[in-house]
């Protein structure tokens, strides 16, 4: 057996009985990341249903009877029918309600009157979450929408009539966060897995003293990179593969694309995570500093500016340049795309590159800033 | 530098040779020296130990060696390679075991060694022999499928060397390998490095701060604030010191402290300790007129010792006396001592024991500690010293058992205990970014001093523990001993019946230690009860009274000198603490459970001066 063989199993065999016996990286690799998984799949949930809304119909014309059945039967709202204004004004302050809808007591007749009116529907909404109060604006704008393309199709007379929104979203129909989210997600546990877990795993190995032992042998400083990225790859790619497992058995997301690709550019990106986290605990030794630099650097990142909760068109010009030095970015990107899309090449190539080229910049800066000395 | 004796180098080969070697490192903007132009050799077959006080450079020459740090300037080689450029290299032919040891803790005994050994790359053909000897030398063959983690310390320590012998190698380098491990294994570990020096003609470096220890050593350099003060075989550096140690024997028995705390620190004396039941005194001069003349009118017996290298290193050592002499007056007539009689009982445990799940880390304590007493609790890492600490301090709960503290049952009523007593941790727990003055205020506030005591009592403490001068630096960039004493002195603030000070001497240097132990006697005069723990086995000497634990048992209590006794035998008339641990540890005690009644005799008495 050669050397550099016996040294590598030496390494490897030790990284993996630590792993085994110690239930925190465990926790780590492993339950925190179905934790996370059942978390959001159940937890959050940035649909609304059964949102409280206060309906008055001033009219009880066939037209307005019709429109407010179709707002009870929705399964995104729960009608309260009140007779006047002033009542729907104290549920909405005393937050029994989110939104008024108001239809007046002319509704059906300019509905159905020949006359160039509009039949306007009224609705006033509960601002203080702006992101809910535009959800329920858009399901509101749905079913009258549709009520009054309806109507149109049995030939019943509609005036110009509430505006009608042409609504259809793409790759997520049944419009279920869940399908969104639980990509995502994926993203996050590699990142956790990768960054937090390496770089503590060092930092440790520092302040119990094994480091300076370990540095007094013939080790090389490639083994050492080696030794410390081939068991942490293999324990992110079994994250990453529970996590998809649990997505698709257990909360039915699609899965569109192959799992070549996936396995693929889920490498790229375990890659460039692993570097990242290998950077941090060449720089850092202790193990309060290393999990606060992943979490700021890493962690929080990968949540916040990779489009996987908040979209980033929507962000200020600044943040969206930051956001392109962040490898979550890209591999939540190419996950949404293999998850929803399927194997769309002109997205996930570039995106592939892109995180290449970063694991190549972080494990070579990782060899770079690895020492066999105590002093950097 | 000054050269003592013959030079070595030219018996054996040389193995290690340092020309002019410094280290500096960058501390926050300064340069400091931790090397400061050292050139030394060591020699094949032979041990070298580095000696010196805490920061005197230790650790940084073997790291130097082991090739994890460059010297800033000067030159380094190992078995004829450059230390930096050839790192590679040495680490190959070099053992090396850091002063945590290197292991790791989820990995079994054999688990250990396989790890090493694939590092190391030893072949596979050789490992089982190779294995099988390291495990005899090392007694733990029985062990092999345990964790490191759940090994005692001297365990620990002797599979960290295992692991640093595993490839045979031509140099062992040893950074202060017996820190915190129980007699017992010092002398195991001592004995297996000598093995391997007369078998296998290795060459050992090992660094310590124990001085006993470099007499074992076939060459000692000793190092100071990163300079080369002196080298040379051992029994040169005592014989210089013939005829200038003397051992102050007390006529009445009781009059030892006082002998003591009246030499020490004295000018003309370079050393005092209490060792063996007698005060060690060392002399600058050879004549003892100096010693007779502080001793005037004292009963005493005055006999010459045979020097050691102890007495050596510290004349060797430049230092301030007055420290020393400040500290032996300490107390200064702040502590009134209290009109009861010195017979009341203060701290008294009946069967306490601590569980931690199906551990038990004390097992049926019981001892009682009077008022005016030093009162040691002793035993390596790991004895339980720690737990019981915690439970008399009311920090821990018992699991079982009853414990007074100032007259107040702990388990019920601990506030009204706590207000009595004063605590010093082992960690340093200090506030690092407030200044002297800050922080003994804040403590001071914490124990409920009112404006004019508060203003009273840092008065007191400044002049005291000498912080006065320091009042605005932050407690974070005080040197060691002034940490040290700052939080003894936050601890004494608002006047405490009791002193509890854990591990107070760990990780302090030789110097630091005797100007502690000169100012807790200083406080027990006053009237200062004082319960202190401690792993350095020679410390005993200082308490009235003692309790020896190991692994949560109580193994002996008793005074200083009751508990040598146990291990007097034919062919040592005069044994010391060290002796009686290892006797007790290996059970080859005569009725040692008759020591166990937890009042003892009272050793000190109160009336006439020595």
């Amino acid at each position: 057996m050669n050397l550099f063989a016996m040294r590598l199993r030496g390494i490897l065999k030790k990284e993996v009985l630590q792993i085994l016996r110690d239930p925190s990286s465990i926790a780590l690799a492993l339950v925190m990341p179905l934790v996370l998984l059942f978390l959001f799949g159940y937890g959050v949930n940035l649909d609304a249903e059964n949102i409280p809304v206060a309906v008055i119909t001033e009219d009880d014309g066939g037209a307005a009877r019709d429109l407010v059945g179709r707002f009870e039967l929705s399964r995104q709202f729960q009608v309260y029918r009140v007779t006047d204004i002033r009542e729907a004004e104290s549920l909405m302050q005393q937050r029994n309600v989110e939104a008024i809808v108001r239809l007046r007591n002319d509704f059906s007749a300019r509905l159905t009157g020949s006359t160039e009116q509009q039949a306007p529907v009224q609705l006033i909404i509960n601002g203080i979450d702006a992101n809910r109060a535009r959800l329920i604006e858009g399901y509101v704008k749905r079913i009258t929408g549709t009520w009054a393309a309806q109507r149109q199709a049995r030939g019943e007379a509609v005036s110009t009539g509430p505006v009608s929104i042409a609504h259809r979203i793409w790759f997520n129909e049944g419009a279920e966060s869940r399908n969104f989210l639980v990509p995502g997600l994926i993203t996050l546990i590699m990142t956790l897995i990768g960054i937090l877990l390496t770089a503590l795993v060092i930092a440790r190995e520092w302040e119990r003293g094994t480091m300076e032992a370990m540095l007094v042998t013939p080790l090389r400083r490639f083994d050492i990179l080696l030794g410390k990225i081939l068991p942490y790859y293999v324990l992110g790619m079994l994250g990453m593969g529970l996590s998809v497992a649990v997505g698709v058995l257990l909360f039915e997301v699609p899965f569109r694309g192959s799992l070549t690709a996936l396995a693929v550019l889920g490498s790229l990106f375990m890659l460039a995570s692993l570097g990242f986290g290998l950077l941090v605990s060449a720089a850092v030794r202790v193990q309060f500093v290393a999990a606060q630099i992943s979490i700021v650097a890493g962690f929080l990142p990968a949540f916040f500016l990779s489009g996987l909760i908040f979209d980033l068109e929507s962000t200020p010009k600044v943040i969206q340049i930051i956001s392109h030095a962040v490898p979550a970015r890209y591999f939540v990107n190419i996950s949404h795309t293999l998850f929803m899309a399927g194997d769309i090449w002109s997205v996930l190539l570039p995106n592939g590159l892109v995180l290449a080229g970063m694991a190549i910049v972080f494990l070579g800066l990782a060899f770079r800033k690895i020492t066999k000395r105590l002093d950097g | 530098m000054r050269r003592i004796g013959k030079n070595h180098a030219s018996d054996e080969p040389v193995i290690l040779c340092a020309e002019e070697v410094s280290r500096e490192f960058d501390d926050h903007g300064i340069r400091v020296a931790a090397l400061n132009r050292v050139s030394f050799t060591v020699a094949r077959a032979g041990v070298t130990g580095l000696v010196g006080a805490d920061g005197a450079g230790k650790t940084t020459f073997i790291r130097i060696a082991a090739g994890l740090l460059v010297p800033t300037s000067g030159k380094m080689s190992l078995l004829g390679l450059d230390s930096a450029a050839g790192s590679l290299e040495i680490q190959s032919r070099v053992g090396y075991m850091p002063q945590k040891f290197g292991l790791y803790q989820d990995l079994t005994v054999r688990e250990n060694m396989n790890l090493y050994a694939d590092l190391q790359g030893v072949p596979m053909a050789q490992r089982s022999r190779r294995y099988e000897q390291l495990l005899t030398m090392t007694d733990l063959a029985a062990y092999t499928k345990r964790r490191a983690g759940a090994l005692s310390g001297g365990m620990k320590q002797k599979l960290g060397l295992a692991c640093a012998l595993i490839k045979s190698p031509e140099l062992l380098l040893l950074d202060e390998p017996t820190v915190g491990v129980d007699p017992v294994s010092r002398r195991e570990l001592w004995k297996i490095v000598y093995k391997l020096v007369e078998e296998d003609g290795i060459g050992v470096l090992v660094s310590t701060a124990y001085l006993d220890e470099a007499e074992r050593c076939s060459h000692v350099v000793v190092l100071h604030q990163g300079r080369l003060l002196a080298e040379g075989v051992p029994e040169d550096f005592s014989s210089k010191m013939k005829n200038r140690v003397s051992l102050v024997t007390a006529e009445k028995s009781g009059q030892l402290r006082r002998i003591y705390t009246r030499v020490a620190g004295e000018e003309g004396i370079v050393d005092a300790t209490i060792r063996s039941g007698r005060v060690r005194v060392v002399r600058e001069q050879e004549s003892a007129g100096r010693l007779k003349q502080l001793l005037n009118g004292a009963k005493v017996k005055i006999e010459t010792a045979e020097p050691g290298f102890e007495d050596a290193f510290m004349a060797l050592i430049p230092r301030e006396r007055d420290h020393l002499k400040a500290a032996g007056e300490a107390g200064g007539g702040s502590f009134s001592r209290k009109a009861e009689g010195d017979d009341v009982v203060v701290v008294h445990t009946r069967d306490l024991s601590r569980r931690f799940g199906d551990f038990e880390a004390v097992k049926k304590l019981n001892f009682s500690v009077k008022r005016g007493e030093i009162f040691g609790l002793l035993g390596p890492n790991g004895a339980g010293k720690s737990t019981t600490f915690r439970m008399l301090c009311g920090l821990l709960p018992a699991s079982s058992g009853d414990i007074q503290v100032a007259g107040v049952n702990l388990l019920k009523s601990r506030a009204k205990a706590r207000a009595r007593l004063g605590y010093m941790a082992q960690q340093f727990s200090l506030y690092g970014q407030l200044s002297v003055k800050e922080n003994l205020s804040f403590f001071g506030r914490v124990y409920g001093l009112d404006n004019k005591n508060l203003k009273k009592r840092i008065d007191w403490a400044y002049s005291e523990f000498g912080l006065g001068r320091l009042r605005n630096k932050a407690a974070v960039d005080l040197p060691g001993g002034y940490k040290q004493r700052l939080a003894m002195a936050a601890a004494l603030l608002h006047e405490p019946d009791i002193l509890f000070l854990d591990e107070p001497t760990s990780g302090v240097d030789p110097f630091a230690r005797r100007e502690f132990w000169l100012r807790i006697n200083g406080f027990a005069e006053q009237g200062v009860t004082v319960v202190v723990t401690t792993h350095f086995m020679e410390e005993a000497e200082y308490c009235d009274r003692m309790l020896i634990m190991s692994q949560g048992e109580t193994l002996a209590v008793g005074t200083p000198e009751e508990i040598r006794n146990l291990a007097v035998s034919a062919e040592n008339q005069h044994p010391t603490m060290d002796d009686a641990f290892i006797a007790l540890a290996e059970g080859n005690v005569r009725n040692a459970s008759d020591q166990a009644d937890s009042t003892g005799r009272q050793d000190r008495d109160s009336g006439g001066e020595p």
